[in-house]
């Protein structure tokens, strides 16, 4: 947003005059929202940054937000939003901490002296600020449920469980297992392994890229799972590397079946299940 | 790109993205693929313990060159509880929480240097490097 600057304006004198009393009133205004979730020292800490970097941008007599001498103050207000939203902020608990400015300075404004017309234009900017954000948190909102549908549908997709012969089952594991994962993972073997009451389940691990305790220990228990329903469970797709990390890390994987590819996997689970596997000439 | 980065740990995301940037980071260093699977494990099991038992924290990723070798350091800090007895979690099989008890000793066994600096009630700060052969 521009703003003309046709006249020199006192807002630099407005701003380091009243800095201790603003930063203060901002601190308190900007903290009421966020109902205690960031403790106030930290709070303080962030908006004297902010209010340091927002006056050395209108001392240069830019008013242009995207001019260099406000380049600090933008990359401060990244950070400060990059913070919130990991931290789970809504966006409008994350602006209130740049509008909650606004209120402190007509605050300030107000004390000194009452212009006509100055509170009517502090009541009606308010309520546009409010109505503005309103549209943008539903814009994100809107964002967001697509981001989660699509997290969600990966989920579902990652994860199949596939018949590879009659009573083995398995599930090829791609990319970076956690407990969200796992569990779909966990849920869709043990189910599949009672609707085609397969007796060999295979977990292929050769597209996770790390193996760690966490991993191991996701695997341990679904192993254990299928075992308690009477499935025989072996995991394949142990890449050299992987098998070094594993030994290195301490892991064991006690009396679980392991198998270095998929196909070893399944040469076992069939001569389990009575199934030989001979080439044709060999037959006669 | 630079020699260095910081990332913060507040969420199970954040594990994924140090995963990320440390197997990144070994790449460019030359590490060989045992390596890099092996410095990659050890900052997840770090970055993990950052966030189940420092309450959350950084990472800060670097690279390192000394003479015709490179290297990989990964620092994870916290401002949690801190560790009472640094030789007990570094047992196999310990654990203060619900894990299996072999990450903060397994991260030990898979990188080159290993530092645990730990004070009750000021924090953790676990220094991981790993060298290119």
């Amino acid at each position: 947003m521009t703003i003309e600057t046709g006249r020199s304006d006192n807002l630099a004198d407005l701003l380091r005059t009243g800095a201790a009393a603003l930063t203060a009133r901002w601190v308190e205004l900007a903290a009421a929202p966020l109902r205690g979730r960031l403790s106030p020292a930290e709070l303080e800490r962030e908006l004297s940054e902010l209010y340091g970097a927002l006056l050395s941008g209108v001392d240069s007599g830019a008013r242009d937000v995207a001019a260099e001498p406000y380049a600090e103050l933008r990359g401060q207000l990244a950070d400060l939003s990059r913070r919130r939203a990991r931290a789970g902020f809504t966006p409008s608990e994350t602006a209130i901490a740049v509008f909650a400015l606004k209120q402190a300075l007509f605050e300030f404004v107000d004390r000194d002296d009452a212009q006509g017309g100055l509170r009517e234009v502090v009541v009606f900017s308010q309520l546009l600020d409010a109505l503005g954000l309103q549209t943008f948190e539903t814009y994100a909102k809107a964002r967001e449920e697509v981001i989660d549908e699509q997290a969600e549908q990966l989920l579902e997709l990652t994860t199949p469980v596939v018949k590879l012969w009659d009573g083995v089952l398995a599930v090829p594991l791609v990319g970076t297992l956690d407990s969200a994962r796992t569990q779909v993972v966990m849920e869709k073997l043990l189910e599949a392994l009672v609707t085609t009451g397969a007796a060999h389940a295979i977990i292929d691990i050769t597209g996770v890229l790390a193996v760690d305790t966490q991993v191991a220990q996701h695997l341990l228990k679904t192993v254990m799972a299928a075992r308690l329903m009477g499935a025989e469970c072996t995991i394949s797709g142990i890449r050299p590397h992987i098998a070094q990390t594993i030994v290195a890390l301490g892991i064991e994987f006690g009396d679980i079946t392991t198998k270095s590819s998929l196909a070893d996997a399944l040469r076992h689970a069939l001569r389990r299940s009575g199934v030989d596997v001979v080439t044709a000439d060999r037959r006669g | 790109m630079t020699g260095r980065e910081d990332i913060p740990i507040a969420a199970d995301e954040d594990v994924v993205r140090v995963r990320q940037v440390v197997r990144s980071f070994a790449q460019r260093a030359k590490l060989s693929l045992v390596d890099q699977t092996k410095l990659v494990t050890a900052a997840s099991e770090l970055a993990r313990n950052t966030l189940t038992y420092g309450g959350g924290g950084a990472a800060v990723v670097e690279l390192l060159g000394e003479g015709r070798r490179q290297g990989v350091r990964a620092s994870f800090q916290d401002t949690g509880p801190g560790i009472p007895d640094t030789a007990l979690a570094l047992t196999d099989g310990w654990t203060s929480g619900r894990g299996m008890g072999l990450g903060l000793s397994g991260a030990r066994r898979l990188v080159d240097e290993f530092e645990l600096d730990t004070e009750v009630g000021r924090g953790t700060t676990v220094t991981v490097v790993k060298w290119s052969r």
